[in-house]
């Protein structure tokens, strides 16, 4: 496999665009991210496009009936929250293989006001099981993995809520972000319950978005840069949920997060001493909190120790081991297909001092990991390099 | 008892999922992997995930009784669903593990102290939950505290 560059990036603003199409969202990203790179869509060799909705509507050529209908290979991936990660591990698989020197990944997503409920489906709804059989709804899928934490090492309601905090401070600095504003521990704790103990902060806002990248070969890289400095991918990770006990009714988002992390970490040849800052999946609180350990930012039943260091806005800017400097999740909202190659984004910025996280830069960041899960289940790990 | 059958075939009761059985009194039933052990709740399977084997699944009945597990209180659901209300996976002596929701547990109760509804023993109670578009009462099963 040969080395693969990210050579630009572009992002639009997660929001709320009624009044725009999902071709003209992820148009949009992929325009910047050509921009960004130094090159136009007739360079592009090969393009996977990230979106669930619509997924079978041929999303990515509709995209290049916006911005360029040049006749190259369009792949549309829909793999649950991890669509838009798997776009861009597609976008560099195609380059690594040496198949292309050039190739796109645009995540979008346009979710409207749903909530996080989503579509109660077809069928006589008498044999419905939501809120009959227990619940299969995100906050109470998600709320269960922070209970078990609970269970485990007694982990408190408090520490949850830290992270919405810490999260939403983060996004105050971020432009691209859906909700900037600042939240106290009180907010958070006082908020209306979702699902316990997610309270309504430490929910993902759903929105709209879209991002994309512009993945090069080493050898057009030096064609292209022009001296810029470029993150390289230093692992590309994807893994299924494997069997496990109580696979079949409460769904497991540590162990194939764990795979994940020490494929990535082998993979790159570095551990998680040398990650310099860490997007991760935080669709809810609970989520972000069992991923500390997942991803080895701590041991095994820290994760409330971690989160209580560094005066209680841990792991935030100007700590040790910063995770979701964007705001996360739980601030920029989360357009399902977008949101993969959106936090992949993020840490490219931060390994090359891009201006558009000029406020919130992570001081001499030499790598970064961008990590999603989508339930049912997918989790993808991007290690990046400077 | 032939005229019964009868009746129960066209306007009685059905389940609400195929692993609730509701005769001769209403149970879970899973099917078994013969080489591997693994229970599933869906007889619906072409193959065992945990190992492969495609042929040797058996019909299991499922202890009435078992342990909370975890659980959420859900504060927000689809419309026309009733919140709170608790949701929880139960650990069954079998080795599995099934979700439902918690009746006769405070919701706001567990919330305050979560660690008295972990491994709460509980026993299997059904109810009517709705009716369908044929006329027939639809049965879910629920998770008390057990009474012994």
């Amino acid at each position: 496999m040969r080395n693969v560059y990210v050579l630009g990036t572009g992002m639009i603003k997660f929001g709320r665009y009624p009044e725009k199409s999902v071709p003209e969202l992820g148009g949009a990203a992929a325009l910047l991210a050509l921009k960004d790179a130094g090159v136009a869509i007739k360079d592009v060799e090969m393009f996977a496009c990230g979106n669930l909705y619509q997924s079978n509507a041929m999303v990515g050529q509709r995209i290049l009936q916006q911005i360029g209908q040049t006749g190259i290979p369009v792949i549309n991936v829909s793999n649950a929250c991890a669509t838009g990660s798997t776009a861009f591990r597609e976008a560099y698989m195609s380059v690594a293989s040496g198949m292309y020197d050039i190739s796109m990944a645009v995540g979008v997503e346009q979710m409207g006001k749903q909530g996080l409920l989503g579509g109660a489906g077809g069928g006589d709804p008498a044999y419905s099981t939501e809120g009959k059989l227990g619940s299969g709804l995100m906050p109470a899928v998600f709320g269960q993995a922070g209970i078990e934490h609970m269970r485990k090492y007694g982990t408190k309601l408090e520490h949850f809520a830290k992270i919405s905090v810490k999260s939403h401070k983060h996004a105050t600095k971020n432009p691209f972000s859906q909700y900037r504003n600042e939240v106290s521990l009180e907010d958070v704790m006082n908020a209306r319950m979702v699902a316990f103990p997610n309270t309504l902060y430490m929910c993902c806002p759903t929105g709209d978005g879209a991002a994309a990248a512009i993945l090069v070969s080493e050898d057009k890289l030096k064609q292209l840069a022009g001296g810029r400095k470029r993150a390289k991918v230093a692992a590309s990770v994807l893994t299924s949920d494997p069997w496990t006990d109580r696979t079949q009714t409460l769904p497991d988002v540590s162990t194939l997060t764990r795979r994940a992390s020490k494929q990535a970490y082998e993979k790159a040849g570095i551990g998680p001493k040398d990650i310099a800052l860490t997007e991760l999946h935080d669709c809810f609180a609970t989520a972000e909190l069992v991923h500390y350990e997942n991803l080895g930012l701590c041991g095994d039943g820290e994760a409330g120790k971690f989160i209580d260091s560094d005066g209680g806005m841990h792991p935030g800017l100007g700590g040790h081991d910063p995770v979701n400097v964007s705001g996360g999740l739980l601030s920029k909202g989360h357009p399902l297909g977008a949101t993969g190659v959106a936090n992949i984004c993020e840490v490219v910025w931060h390994l090359t001092q891009d201006d558009r996280a000029k406020d919130r830069l992570v001081p001499n960041a030499k790598a970064g990991q961008a990590h999603v899960i989508g339930l049912g289940s997918a989790c993808t790990i991007h290690i990046l390099t400077v | 008892m032939a005229e019964q059958a009868q009746a129960t075939t066209d306007t009685g009761p059905r389940p609400i999922v195929p692993w609730l059985k509701l005769a001769p009194k209403p149970h879970l039933e899973g099917i078994k992997c013969g080489k591997c052990g693994a229970i599933y709740l869906d007889p619906k399977r072409v193959a065992c995930s945990k190992c492969g084997e495609t042929d040797q699944f058996k019909p299991v009945t499922l202890s009435d009784k078992g342990k909370v597990y975890v659980f959420s209180v859900v504060h927000q659901s689809f419309p026309g669903i009733k919140t709170p209300y608790v949701t929880a996976i139960v650990d069954l002596p079998e080795g599995i593990s099934v979700r439902a929701n918690l009746t006769d547990v405070d919701p706001e109760q567990a919330q305050k102290e979560p660690n008295k509804v972990f491994n709460m023993p509980v026993e299997l109670v059904t109810g009517v939950a709705a009716k369908d578009r044929e006329g027939h009462e639809v049965v879910a099963f629920s998770y008390r505290p057990s009474k012994n």
